[in-house]
Parts: C-alpha cells; structure tokens; sequence
C-alpha cells in the first residue's frame, strides 16, 4: 500500500463527456461535464472539490472511482492505470474506492432491512462466512454509532441522519483505501450535519482513509479538507492547500464564490465587501470560447475571450488558471 | 424604522389530524412583524417554521386545525375574515415566495402569462396595461431583456431567474408583506447571495416587511434585522440579531452556533455536534422538547414547560435556566471535567 502522503489517485488530462441527441436522433451534442482534468489526491488526505451546481465537480468524482467510463484521459489508482480495466478486472478497485450519496433515502433500498443492506457488499467481496459476517455488520454498525436494534429495521425508520451512518457503514464494509464523499451533509439539518463530519473525521483517523469531498459548502469543505480544487464549467480553476486557498484565492472565480459564503456573524457580514458575481452558469452544451469564466468575470480582457488559460503553479502546491494571475 | 407592528400574532396554535392521531405542529407560539422589517424564523426541518407561516397565511390543508388568542394584520383581525376576503388578502397585502419555483410556476404557461394574470386578478387594468406592468416587475426584479423572457417558458430559466419571477409576481401587487419560504435552499452560493441582495434591496426600497423562513443561520446574519428561533413547533429564543449571534441565551441557539466552522477563521476546531435528532411531533416528551439533546437537562426540564426568561425589550428565551445561570453551569462542568 502507497505510503502516506504519496499519491493515491491521479487524474491525467481526464474528460468525460455526455451525448444527447434530439429526439429522431439526427443531431448529436455533447455535454462536456469534465474536460480535461489533471489533478493528484495524497494518501490519508482529504481532497475537497468545490463548485456550482452543475459544474462536473460529482461527475468528475465518479468518474475517477471509474462508476463512469471515462471519455479520455487517464485514472492511476496506487501506481495502476485504471482508465480502461473491463468489469471482472476493476472489481478489486471497485472495493478499494466506496462512495458515500447526498441523498440518504435514494441510497438505500427501501425493500432490504439494515442487515440485507450491509450484507450485501462483504458477501460479495469477501469469503466471510455468515457468522463472521454478523459479526462484522455489528462492528460497523457500533463504529458509526448505530445499535444492534438497528439490524432488522428498514430505511424508512431511520431520521436522514442515521441514514446517512447506515451509508457510511457499507461503504466501509469492504475496507476502502478511498472514499468519494458526494455532498455527503447537503441534505442534512445543522445539527445533524457536524455530528456527521465530525465521525467522518475520526473514521479517517481510525482507518487511514483518504477522502474526497465533494460539496458546494465552502466553509465544511473548508473544516474537513487538506487540499482544495475549484471547478467551473468542467474544469479546474484553482488548487491549493486549504487556508492558503481561503486567504490568497487567485482565481476571480474562487474569489467571488468564497466572498458569496453567508458569515454567521452580522456584523462581519455587514462590514464584508461582497463582490456578488453577476450571471448564471453558462450552458455545459456551449461552453463559452477561450477561459470558460469570462462571460461573468469582472476583470475579463480580449485575451480571456480567445485563449484558455493553463492551470499553472504559482506557489508551493498552489495552481491556478487565469492570464491575470 | 417605524415601530409599528404590521402583523400581531398570539398564542398561535396548529394541529393536523392524521391517521386519527392528532400532531400539533406549532405550539403556542407569539410573533410579530414591525413595518418594514426584516424578520427571520429560524429552524430545523419539522420545527413547525412553515407551517407557523402558512397557518397565518390561511393556506394549510383541510386536516390542519389553526386557533390563536390574536392574530392581526394592518388593523384587521384576520380569524374574523371570510375565506374569500383573505384570499384577496392574500393576493394583494400579503404575498408568499416557495423553495422550489420550478414547482410553483406552470410549466405550459408563459412567464408573461403568470405575470399578467396575477396582475389582472388583483387590479382593474387593461390587458396592455397589465403586460406594461408586468414587464415593469421583471426589470425591477433584476431580469435581463424581459420584454423578450415574457414570452419564454419557465424550463427556459435557471433556478435562479425562476425565483427572481416568483419574486416579480410576489411583488407585482405591492404587497405589505412578503414572506419567503427558505427561497435560496434550493440555488448555489453565487445565486443565493444575489437573491438575498435583491430581497434587502426591494425590502428597503419598498418599506416592505419580509419574513424569511430558513435554516441557515449564515444567511440570516446578513440580512436580518430580528430572528426568532425554532424548536419543535415552539419559539425557543427571540431577539435582534446581534442579541442572537453575540450573547445566545438559550441552549438550543448556542449549540446550534456552535456546531457550524467559522468560514473565517477556519479554526480546525473539533465541530460541536448536537447529539441525537429533534424528536418526533406524534411524541414529544413531557416539557421541554429539547430535554434529551441539551447538555444542561435536568429535573425541572421534565415536568412542565420551561418559563420565558426576557433579556431586553426586545430578547427572550424559553429554557428553565437564564443565560447566566447556563455560564455558570458550563464553567462548573469545565472544571469537573479538567
């Protein structure tokens, strides 16, 4: 196994794109939901991935834990190139890279109780026998703070939060080295949400786990991540280690969105400048020529609206994509 | 701002009957609205912060029960009110934007359509002069080119530009009263802070009154100026929003503060996390209802409901021990812990 702090995953110029045609199927478009990705995630780290709605920043996480086929590009998990491993093949990685869901009650099939759910993934990724497997469940269960009452219930008796223990739980069933956490607290309540952040915190410790933590709540990300990327339209605007990123954002774009964060404080709130981007995300299907963040960038020039900017290092372990930088 | 109260509700109380069982939803709780304020009702999913609204608005379904000791607004009495005379009221003096604008505008109809029609129900114009109208409250609204929108559909707007039209219609009659319904939950950070801009501005533009229903504490700070915090259909803690952000009496709001990272700071503090999940309405426990999740629970909590401590004219808090006293508390455990 990699060594902590060696890299884990590694995205090599990584796209995927999505087809739609019209309804007789006579035009072809494509959605460029990652284009051109190029970024490494460190071992026992947590990579948080932030962005807009609609922005690839889930596509991109599932696309690296290969649940998408990627379009082009490269994926190297622990020094093996899995961009195009076929089914029986990607299996072991399979086990190794668990995912966690936003929405804890489309996570789990309702029709299963809690022992079918966790059951499911160790009888097909071990040998255990159903005794050593009861006995594992009851491990897992104890590890995200959940009782034995817990094991013949189904979903539906559960609050979104428990759900969301029950999620975690089988996706460390399997013993993953990464976890994909996707918008793993958006669908919670306040309270519920640092109960969950805080046991994903020790579940790393305890494990050695690496995450990556996709969500659009800067100022979590900001509490549980190591190294942060900023995504806009597909791709990677910024990278940087956590308080440098929210101390020094280069990228107009990383500026705007961390100025956007709502302070719980009024009088910070008040005395803070916002800079309130104007616009909306323009349409994957037309991604805007030259840096794809010109249509709503304040400080745009002719050269922005024709040439693409490069991620390029402009400090240690800090990139950024931008011609004004 | 004038001191004027615009609606005056007391001792609200809201039941639904479900499966012969009945809930009660909102329980005894006392608000008012000052003339152009901005009020927030601040609370966990199932605190009864919508439906508190709704019950007022008149807009609850069948099964919901609503009865109160007082409930006012602009001078009339809105119990007395026939239903028909309220859904005028509705329309014209109080009006009410929803989380989800994709659900709340029809999705065969034209932006224009929605607009000119809510416009002509409730004011005696022309058709040319309703479209003028309505194209007015587009622009005012922050829309690009509305002459050309009006005739687009709403799949046709992002999220965003949905909600800016339910803002629009909201607005077309020049309402007293706005009341927004967690209207940003569903939009990105970018767009949630030009909603909330747009919202402060009509606000003081308008001297209208809003409430902002949510759950987000961080949004609140920015544009409140008073917040009334919710717990399982009860009024926990109410004050201006400095008294609720810089001296929190009560144990519910102090642990709700806590458990958010400070975004600027970034402290990598440990979060403080609320143990357990509010209880369920169908059986809430005998006094106070955050009894099983707060850290200072004791004897007293379990009997009756707690008394209304008042801090200042304009803070109180429901819990059987002051502010105070909770500091004192806190200190003694500290030390008993070291």
């Amino acid at each position: 196994m990699a060594e902590k702090g060696s890299v884990i995953l590694q995205a090599d110029g990584l796209k995927k794109y999505f087809t739609v045609r019209n309804f007789l199927g006579t035009s072809k478009k494509y959605i460029k939901a990652v284009d051109g990705v190029t970024l490494e995630i460190r071992k026992g780290e947590a990579f948080g991935l932030v962005g807009e709605s609609g922005c690839g920043k889930s596509t991109l996480g599932r696309t690296l834990i290969r649940m998408y086929e990627p379009t082009d590009g490269k994926i190297i998990f622990d020094g093996e190139d899995i961009t195009h491993l076929k089914k029986k093949a990607l299996l072991p990685y399979h086990k190794r890279m668990q995912i966690i869901f936003q929405d804890p009650y489309s996570a789990l099939d309702p029709h299963q109780n809690v022992r079918e759910i966790m059951d499911e993934p160790l009888r097909m990724n071990s040998s255990m026998s159903k005794k050593d497997r009861d006995d594992r469940i009851r491990e897992l269960l104890g590890k995200v703070g959940l009782s034995d009452d817990a094991l013949d219930k189904y979903a539906y008796e559960f609050s979104g939060g428990q759900r969301q223990r029950i999620g975690i739980a089988r996706a460390l069933s399997v013993n993953p080295d990464f976890i994909m956490c996707d918008e793993p607290i958006s669908a919670l309540d306040v309270s519920i949400q640092a109960q969950v952040v805080n046991m994903l915190e020790d579940l790393q410790a305890e494990f050695a786990l690496t995450y990556l933590f996709v969500s659009h709540d800067l100022s979590m990300v900001r509490h549980i991540s190591n190294r942060i990327g900023v995504m806009y339209l597909g791709s990677i605007v910024e990278i940087a280690d956590n308080d440098e990123l929210y101390d020094h954002p280069l990228h107009p774009y990383t500026q705007a969105l961390l100025s956007a964060i709502p302070i719980a404080d009024p009088d910070r709130a008040q005395a803070s400048k916002r800079q309130i981007i104007q616009g909306d995300l323009p349409s994957p299907l037309a991604i805007p020529s030259g840096c794809r963040f010109h249509t709503r960038c304040p400080h745009a020039t002719e050269r922005c609206r024709t040439e693409c900017p490069a991620l390029k290092k402009v400090g240690e372990g800090h990139q950024v994509a931008c011609h004004l930088v | 701002m004038s001191e004027k109260q615009i609606l005056t509700v007391e001792n609200i109380r809201t039941t639904f009957s479900v499966h012969k069982r009945t809930l009660e939803a909102v329980r005894g709780v006392d608000i008012h609205v000052d003339e152009g304020e901005f009020f927030a009702v601040v609370g966990e999913s199932g605190s009864g912060k919508s439906v508190l609204m709704k019950s007022i608005m008149g807009i609850l379904p069948d099964n919901a029960k609503v009865t109160a000791d007082k409930m006012e607004f602009a001078g009339k009495d809105l119990m007395s009110l026939s239903s028909e005379e309220r859904r005028r009221l509705r329309g014209q003096e109080i009006a009410m934007i929803f989380q989800d604008p994709m659900t709340a505008l029809n999705p065969v109809k034209k932006i224009g359509a929605h607009l000119t029609e809510v416009i002509r129900r409730y004011r005696k114009v022309s058709k040319a002069e309703a479209y003028r109208l309505a194209v007015e409250a587009l622009a005012k609204v922050g829309i690009p080119s509305p002459e050309s929108r009006m005739e687009q559909y709403p799949h046709e707007f992002s999220g965003g530009m949905r909600q800016r039209v339910m803002i629009a219609m909201a607005l077309s009659c020049s309402p007293k009263l706005l009341i927004a319904d967690e209207p940003t939950t569903a939009l990105d950070v970018t767009i949630q802070a030009q909603i909330l801009e747009l919202l402060k501005e009509l606000q003081e533009r308008e001297n209208m009154s809003v409430v902002l229903i949510t759950h987000d504490l961080g949004v609140v700070a920015s544009t409140c100026s008073r917040i009334a915090v919710m717990y399982c259909g009860m009024i926990m803690e109410n004050g201006l929003a400095r008294e609720i952000f810089y001296h929190p009496q009560h144990p519910y709001t102090r642990a709700l503060l806590r458990a958010v990272p400070k975004p600027v700071t970034g402290e990598k503090e440990r979060l403080e996390a609320i143990p357990g999940a509010a209880p369920s309405l169908l059986a809430l426990p005998q006094g106070c209802p955050f009894q099983d999740r707060c850290q200072f629970a004791c004897a007293k909590c379990k009997g009756e409901l707690p008394p209304v401590h008042r801090y200042s004219d304009t803070q109180s808090a429901r819990c059987v021990f002051t502010g105070e006293e909770l500091d004192r508390l806190a200190k003694e455990k500290k030390g008993g812990n070291a």
